[in-house]
Formats: structure tokens, sequence, C-alpha cells
């Protein structure tokens, strides 16, 4: 999959620049060290935007293209935030089997966003998940930690409009 | 040096420790061919079209990057090889657009002629989807068109080589592609337009943004008048197109052929070459007397002004406020040329004939348009004006040597080798060291910029001053210069960058040559051979010593660094973000 970059505008705090410049600050000068920069800040940002992916490469002396590079490489980074609710379906062996395929085309239809992706008013983010151990519910999605199973797709809109409308 | 003896289909074959099966095959005239490997700058085996049999290995080894060893049994050509190297050509075409025939490298295409050499005949052998990319031209430079890309990964590399490393492979698997960060257009990152990219292609995914029908539409308009002038190196190197050796200094029939082509007027760019000489050494003079920013350095080459603007905005007012020899040219056909004969500088259009793919973004930045108009208003590389010659049916190797014309064609030595690392430095040092000294040099050669190294340095005592000098070429290697220059502990007083690695011979517009030539060939080397032999020979060998540029000065600019020379001849610069 192509990763989607976000237009949602950056709001990175003070508090985060200083937590990134620190981890910079520990790693710079040994430029193997990417890798972990970029995870740590995925850890402080939730994903990595141009602002931070610019603020590693200054700070790491690599070009920002590399970085960019890496991170549409591995799967483990995102290009978008995380939305104020966030879906995972999962895609694990059961859930697959049991139609997992056809809920998340559902979710994926109704928010008009791909797996990795936020919608344009930050509410909503979506990802496809690895097996979340609710094997018995298979099909599963969750939303931040309220769990959902044996779901059929009818049963999708009403639930994401709970949210909506929350 | 530790020999290697091993056999290459049963040819015995004595080799240096640590080269390649590639490196060894070659001392013994076998040829094997490749695709992603550039020396030094691409070994990565990814492309697997150099694979032979190793007796005793386990599977095909890749020859670029396998290191031969004492008794090592090498075969190059069985049909193992062979049907290896075609499933992965097949493997290659079938993401490829395919259309050939409208493909500026048609002709002269790697993976064209390797198809044709490996039999590769049912190029829908693997038909199944396609990645389709948009083109990207928005660059003043450059197209890039990613159907025809085959992921061998030369360009990013000569982009690190170049140390702007702004092309790379984004996203991973089928989707994985070569663009920028944030998959921003060439236009909107810290490209410097070298072009180097585009000579390293092996095929059409990457080629100059073509303005020869901007230059046939010129010409075929009664109104206009259509002024050539060709830079230094092409004339040594616009032979290369039509099948002549490397190092073939083409000047008579590239002046008859651009007549030929319905141009008015056939310039020298050496005559402005030799302008930005007299310019360059005053401001240096002036410099070194008036304690100005040293080290001074060069500013003729584009790509290295926007290298410069881009990576090192604080070393800007070290650079030299001297035009390019191409934008000083426009400025003077413009005025004292427009003057003398009469005419309406807006009637004239200025075609530069250029080594150089930055060329076409120099000519339209801000403060190049001294005298209301465009100092020149195109600039074609030496791949458009080869194509221009062919599809006018110009036979060029039986064109007779023909002159430039004057008084804009008379230059000196000096200016001619500009067009090779360290020619600028030599062509400055002869006028600065005699305006210094009043003394005649006893001799003109400065031998210790000459060559194709990255960074030269030397020192010379001029009178009671020693002046430490350095030419660079490559913008890797001008980093290092440069770094020492921001620390303050540079030790120099004048400093001459090229962008491209042996300087303008080996630019982003120059004819586009084979890997297999690059590997293996001294490239720069043998088309700046063809430069000292014309400065060699050369009947006036200093800048100030020729006669059309005194007669400018004395009819029309006074003196070097006068109002006038400043308002036409030099240029102003400006910080631009590394990102956007």
């Amino acid at each position: 999959m192509l990763k989607k970059i976000s237009k949602l505008p950056f709001k990175g705090t003070p508090e985060q620049e200083a937590g990134l410049k620190a981890v910079i600050a520990e790693c710079a000068g040994n430029k193997s060290l990417l890798m972990h920069v970029m995870q740590q800040a995925q850890g402080i940002y939730g994903y990595l935007p141009f602002e931070v992916q610019a603020m590693i490469a200054d700070g790491m002396d690599i070009p920002l293209e590399h970085i960019y590079g890496v991170s549409t490489f591995y799967a483990q980074f995102a290009l978008a935030p995380k939305g104020k609710y966030n879906i995972s379906v999962c895609l694990g062996t059961a859930c697959y089997v049991k139609g997992a395929q056809a809920v998340l085309d559902k979710v994926q239809a109704i928010l008009g966003i791909g797996s990795g992706e936020c919608t344009d008013d930050g509410q909503f983010s979506m990802e496809a998940c690895r097996c979340i151990g609710a094997c018995g519910l298979a099909p599963v999605m969750m939303i931040n930690d309220d769990v959902y199973g044996n779901l059929v797709p009818d049963q999708i809109p009403g639930i994401i409009e709970k949210y909506r409308t929350a | 040096m530790e020999t290697v003896n091993l056999k290459i289909n049963n040819l015995p074959v004595s080799a240096p420790k640590g080269a390649t099966i590639l490196e060894a095959a070659r001392l013994v005239g076998i040829e094997i061919p490749t695709l992603c490997y550039l020396k030094e700058i691409n070994e990565i085996g990814a492309c697997r079209i150099c694979m032979v049999e190793v007796k005793g290995a386990r599977s095909l080894v890749t020859a670029c990057v396998f290191p031969i060893s004492e008794g090592m049994e090498v075969f190059t050509n069985t049909d193992t090889v062979r049907k290896s190297r075609k499933l992965t050509l097949e493997l290659i075409l079938s993401t490829h657009d395919r259309r050939c025939l409208s493909c500026i490298r048609s002709g002269n295409c790697e993976l064209q002629k390797l198809c044709k050499e490996f039999g590769v005949d049912d190029e829908q052998h693997f038909e199944g989807e396609n990645p389709r990319y948009d083109f990207d031209d928005s660059a003043a430079h450059m197209v890039r068109d990613n159907n025809r890309c085959i992921l061998c990964r030369r360009c990013i590399a000569a982009c690190k080589m170049q140390d702007c490393a702004v092309i790379g492979a984004n996203a991973r698997g089928f989707n994985t592609h070569v663009g920028s960060a944030f998959e921003k257009d060439l236009a909107d990152v810290s490209c410097v337009s070298c072009g180097q990219c585009i000579v390293h292609c092996p095929t059409g995914a990457l080629s100059e943004k073509d303005d020869t029908d901007k230059v046939l539409a010129a010409i075929n308009d009664p109104s206009k008048i259509v002024i050539v002038h060709t830079a230094p190196s092409i004339r040594a190197t616009l032979g290369e197109a039509f099948g002549l050796p490397l190092g073939t200094n083409v000047q008579g029939k590239m002046v008859a052929a651009l007549r030929r082509l319905g141009f008015d007027k056939v310039f020298d760019t050496d005559f402005a070459a030799d302008l930005t000489i007299m310019e360059e050494a005053n401001e240096f003079i002036e410099r070194v007397k008036n304690g100005g920013t040293l080290p001074m350095i060069t500013s003729c080459s584009p790509g290295w002004v926007k290298y410069c603007e881009h990576y090192f905005p604080q070393l800007l007012p070290n650079l030299s406020s001297c035009k390019s020899p191409q934008q000083m040219f426009g400025a003077i056909i413009k005025s004292w040329y427009a003057q003398k004969e009469g005419v309406n500088p807006a009637d004239i259009v200025c075609v530069g004939i250029m080594p150089c793919t930055a060329k076409k973004f120099e000519n339209k930045r801000d403060h190049q348009n001294a005298n209301g108009y465009p100092d020149v208003d195109i600039a074609l590389t030496t791949r458009e004006l080869a194509r221009m010659i062919d599809s006018a049916g110009i036979y060029f190797k039986h064109l007779p040597d023909e002159k430039f014309d004057n008084p804009l064609g008379e230059a000196s030595g000096a200016g001619v080798i500009f067009g090779a690392t360290g020619g600028v430095m030599e062509a400055a040092l002869r006028t600065a060291v005699e305006t210094l000294t009043g003394e005649e040099l006893r001799s003109l050669d400065f031998t210790e910029v000459r060559g194709t190294k990255g960074i030269k340095e030397a020192s010379y005592k001029i009178g009671d001053l020693t002046i430490n000098v350095c030419a660079a070429s490559g913008l890797e290697n001008a980093r290092k210069v440069l770094e020492e220059m921001a620390a303050g502990t540079s030790k120099y007083h004048f400093v001459e960058i090229m962008a491209c690695p042996g300087g303008c011979v080996n630019g982003g517009g120059q004819p586009v040559q084979h890997a297999v030539v690059r590997n293996f060939v001294d490239l720069r080397g043998a088309r700046a051979k063809a430069l000292y032999e014309a400065d060699a020979a050369a009947k006036i060998r200093k800048s100030h010593d020729n006669p059309a540029i005194k007669q400018l000065y004395a009819e029309f600019l006074g003196e070097p660094g006068s109002h006038k020379a400043h308002e036409l001849l030099h240029t102003k610069y400006a910080p631009r973000p590394k990102y956007k």
C-alpha cells in the first residue's frame, strides 16, 4: 500500500519538540540510530509528519528524502496522525475467515480513508491490525478501547454514528 | 601489488587482489552486462543482469560486486547465465513503458541494447498490473517519467554524489518508485539542477526539458535575429553524438552545423569566458587589496551557485558577483552588439549551447536581464543540439570546418579551458598575476590545478603576496572545502567550484555515455584533453590579450569593475530554503 500523507495541520507542542530534540541530541553522530530516533519520534508525536522528519534530518545530518524513504518502507511508521477515535479492524486469520474484509471495506467506505489514514476533521483514523486475542468474537474491531464483536457490515454505520455524535 | 589467478571462460586471468569478477573479466576483453552498477558510487548488486556462473557456487553470483579468489573458475556466457539474464530483462520490461519509438533514449538506451543482445522479443511475456506515474515536469531543467524507470538507483547515487540526495527510493515492493521526500515535485525540493541524474540514467526516465521547438520557432520567425553561442566544452563532446571518438575537437564542424541550422550569427561563449576572467580577476584583486571577503569563490557554475544558496547560504558573500559566461554573453549581445549593429535588442533571440541543465534554470533567475530583456532567451544542452542537427538532415561528419563570426567569436586559450575543472582558476591566474605584478608570465601553464582530481590545491607567490588556491569539482568534494570555510579554518584565498565532477566536460547536459564507458574509461580526462590542446595551440592564451575584449572595454565598458560593467555583468544571490 502507498501511504497517504496527511493534510492535517501539524500541531506539535514545545514539550514534544523538546522531547524529540533530547532524543536527537543523544543519537546525533551515529547515523545508524536513525530507525531508533524515528520510533521515538513516532512515540512522541504519534506519527511522522514533514515537520518532524525535517527536524530529524537536520539533527541527524541525514537527507530528508532518506528518512522519508525509510518511513514509507516500514509499515510501523505512520504519515498520518491518529484521530480522536482510532478504529482497528482485525484481519487476523479467524476474523478474516469470518468476513473481516467486508467489515474493513465498510469502515473505509463510510470514512473515505484508507488504512493508516485520518479523516480531514481529525475525528477518525483507521488501520487494519492483526489478532487482538478475541477470536471467539470474530470478526472483531476496536474503537479506542471499546471492542465490537460478531460484526456484520450493516452494523458499522450505526456504531460509527455513535462516536460521531458523542 | 598482490595478484590473484583465476579462469574466466577457460581463459587464464591474473587480476589485482580485491578486484571483482566484472573488473577481472574486463582485463581479458570479456564484457559482462550491467545496469545498476556504477563504479564507486552504486555498487549494490541489485539489478541481477551481471549474473555469472562460478564453479562450485550454489547459485549464480553478481559479477559487479563478487570478489575474485585464487583458482576461481567463472563462466559468463553459459546457457544458464543467458536464460537468467533474459528472464531478468523480461521482468524489468513487465512494468516498463515499452513505447520505445517515442522515447528520447531510443537508440541510446542501455535496456533496449540488452534486450536486443539477449533476444528478448516477447515483451508481453509477463503481462499484468502496471504502476502508472504522472510526469514530473515541474523543474526548469528536466522531466522525470517514472514509467520508464527500472529502479536501478543510479540517479539516486548520482544525486548523493552531488551531496544533494533529494531523490531516493520511496515506498516498497511493487509501489517502490524514485521520488523526493513527501512526494514533492522536483521544483519544490533543494535540487540544484546539475543534471548528473540524467547522464547516469540507463533509460529514458530522466531527460532534459526539451527547448528545441522554441529555437526552431525563433529561427523561422523572420523578425527575429537569432544568435547562438557555444560553451567551451561543447566542441570537445558534440562529436560523441555522431560516433566520433571521445575527446575529438569538432569546433569547425559545430560552427558549420549551427550555420546550416539557420542561426543568424554563430559566436563563441569563450569570448564571454574571457570577459568573465577580466571581471573576476579584477574582483579578486580588489578583494585582496581592500580586505574584502575571502576566499572568493567562482560563480560560473549555476548548479554550484544554487547549491550554495540552498546549503551554504552563509557563504554567499564569498561568491563572486560575476555572472556566468552564458549570461555575460547575452548581456553584451543585447547592449554593445545591438548598438553596433543598430538592431533593437527586443528582436534578438540569444541561444546558448551549454553542457549543463542548470543553465536552463540560470537564464530564468532574477537579476539576469541587464537590458530589460532576458540576457539569454534559451539554453540548449549538447544533447538537444545533437538532436537538432540529426533531425535537420545534416551529415555532421562530412561538414567542412568553419570559423565563428566576429567580433564575439574571438577568444583566448584561457577561455577554452573554462570547460574543465581548474580551467577558470588557471585562466584567472594568468590575468591576475600579470595585473598584480605588471610583468609578463614566463609560463602560462598552472599545471597544479589541472587534472580530474576532485580537490586540487596550489600556492603561488605573486610579488610579495602568497596566494593559496583550490579547485574543487563535484559537490561532494565542494562540501569538504566549504565546511572548512564555514568553520573559518580555510587557508585559501581563491577557490574554483564546479558542480559537476571534472567540470563542464562532464556536465549534466553532455552526450550520455553508457555505464560501461563511465566505469572503465577516463571520460573527464579524455574530454578535457581536447580543451587543453586547443589552449596550447591558441595564438592568444590570456584573456586580457583578446583583442575583441580590449575593444569592448575601450568602446563600451571602460575598465573592469566599472559602473557599466557592474550593471551588465554582475548579479545577486539570495538564500534558498533547504525544505519548502
